[in-house]
């Protein structure tokens, strides 16, 4: 695999770019490796690429289901912040951050990160409290948040020009994260996966994990797929919506329900919003991607549901929402529109642990995972490779529900 | 948008309605007998298979009714719609 450089890139141009070789090899499955991983999404990309990296385990297969960037990492907004309401949740985020900051250089892949900042409108006196003491919160983890004056909020969003002092939802005021950005999805999936088979680590793509298998001793001893049984005595779950589908082969029971977000994607427009725009009351939020379409998150349908398109009723609500604070694009078509599976535990925060069944690991609960890709896979190698928890991820395993230690996050974007 | 049959008010448009979770199994008869394991499982683990599933729906710009639905998840149908638990 040729490593990304100026030379590299000046030669190649001198050449028509005809010489770049694959960036990932299609190898034969084995029957036999040390750890599986199922789900080559971000979290099992990352957990591999932290297992190969730090602590030096390659015998791995990443098995996919679909094809390499098709699941979730592509059904999201990109939005990466650490604006959350835990002193338990604050830490990971701040870490996953900084991850995100380094991600270009640390897989020699440029995943166009852009730090441009995340402003939260605020129209309702709940709404203000909530983020004072958010602000307060983070203070303490490092996370940096500051109030914004209703003036500025317009200074920094000229295109914000509903939500005047005659609205139905007057804005009262708004805070702004620095540390928020934006990236490629895609280059994310790319570049880990490219940086993992460079290490000896297999990407498996187009095969589904059917049903986890036990031995005798109630230990996992592999998994079956169409392509045949791949034994390892180590086997991880990062499959997001469908972890209780393939959790329930092994007989185990989990604190999730799948539901489904979605998001919205309009023809590409002028540049004309340069932060990420988060309007909680309404239950939106928005930035512009490097094309210039304006990527909408709305709210969401808390219902369980393994669909995969949206709610005519969610859709409407949304673009509303959207329209009364931003009115100038009212004209503005809309594109292409996609919901993805998530599961959410009881408690809305995620689970990052061992199991009652040996050898069994799951990464779920990711509710806004997107952003937390590195630090879950940095959590979830620590957990597999050593055994005990994360210090990052202590207050996430499974034990918590029995002992009653639950995280009650708030903090994802949409939760209200 | 899901049509409810509300058993009171007839077919509603689901944002007459509030959405109440996942309804639970009945409450263990005795908790003092069961394992903590069980208790928790019981008040955290909800049934999520690709079909239908138990929930709970308020009728709440309607009647006000507590209604329990059941749902196929993969295709939206509503199966059932009963009053009460």
């Amino acid at each position: 695999m040729a490593r990304f450089s100026i030379l590299n890139l000046a030669r190649n141009a001198i050449s028509e770019h005809r010489n770049w070789t694959e960036h990932w090899r299609t190898p034969e499955l084995k029957s036999d490796y040390d750890i599986v991983l199922v789900g080559a999404g971000g979290h099992g990309l990352a957990t591999a690429w932290h297992l190969a990296r730090v602590y030096g385990l390659t015998n791995i297969a990443v098995l996919e289901a679909g094809w390499l960037g098709g699941g979730n990492i592509a059904r999201n907004t990109v939005t990466i912040r650490s604006n959350y309401m835990r002193d338990e949740s604050i830490p990971f985020y701040v870490k996953s951050v900084e991850f995100f900051d380094r991600l270009t250089k640390d897989l020699n892949f440029n995943t166009m990160h852009s730090k441009r900042g995340m402003v939260d409108v605020l129209q309702t006196w709940g709404m203000v409290r909530d983020r004072r003491r958010r602000r307060l919160t983070m203070d303490l983890h490092g996370a940096r948040y500051r109030p914004l004056s209703v003036q500025d909020l317009r200074r920094m969003v000229p295109k914000l020009t509903g939500g005047g002092p005659d609205a139905r939802m007057p804005i009262l005021g708004a805070e702004f994260h620095p540390d928020a950005a934006v990236n490629r999805h895609d280059a994310v999936a790319w570049g880990y996966a490219r940086a993992i088979d460079a290490m000896g680590v297999e990407i498996h793509q187009n095969t589904p994990v059917t049903s986890i298998t036990r031995g005798a001793d109630g230990a996992v001893t592999g998994v079956e797929t169409p392509r045949g049984f791949v034994r390892a005595n180590k086997v991880a779950l990062a499959v997001s919506g469908h972890t209780t589908t393939l959790s329930e082969t092994a007989g185990l029971r989990l604190p999730l329900r799948t539901i489904n977000l979605s998001a919205f994607v309009s023809e590409p427009l002028q540049p004309c919003i340069d932060v990420v725009v988060n309007c909680p009351d309404l239950g939106i939020y928005l930035s512009q991607s490097d094309k210039g379409e304006l990527v909408i998150g709305g709210a969401t349908d808390l219902g369980q549901s393994f669909r995969r398109d949206v709610k005519q009723h969610v859709f409407e609500d949304t673009v509303a929402a959207m329209l009364d604070l931003f009115p100038a694009f009212r004209r503005v078509k809309l594109l292409r529109q996609w919901g993805g599976h998530l599961d959410i535990a009881h408690d809305a925060s995620p689970i990052i642990s061992t199991t009652d069944v040996p050898g069994l690991f799951v990464s779920a609960g990711w509710w806004g995972g997107y952003k937390a890709i590195p630090a879950g896979g940095l959590c979830l190698a620590h957990l597999l490779a050593t055994g005990t928890p994360h210090p990052l991820a202590t207050p996430f395993g499974l034990r918590r529900f029995r002992h009653l230690e639950y995280v009650l996050e708030a903090g994802t974007t949409t939760a209200r | 948008m899901l049509l409810l049959h509300c058993p009171f008010c007839g077919p509603r448009s689901e944002i007459e309605f509030s959405y109440g979770g996942p309804a639970a199994l009945p409450r263990p008869d005795d908790p003092a007998q069961i394992s903590d394991a069980d208790w928790v499982d019981w008040l955290t683990v909800p049934e999520n298979r690709i079909g239908p599933v138990p929930e709970r729906w308020c009728h709440s710009k309607g009647c006000g009714a507590w209604l329990t639905v059941r749902r196929d998840i993969r295709t939206h149908e509503i199966l059932e719609v009963r009053h009460g638990a």
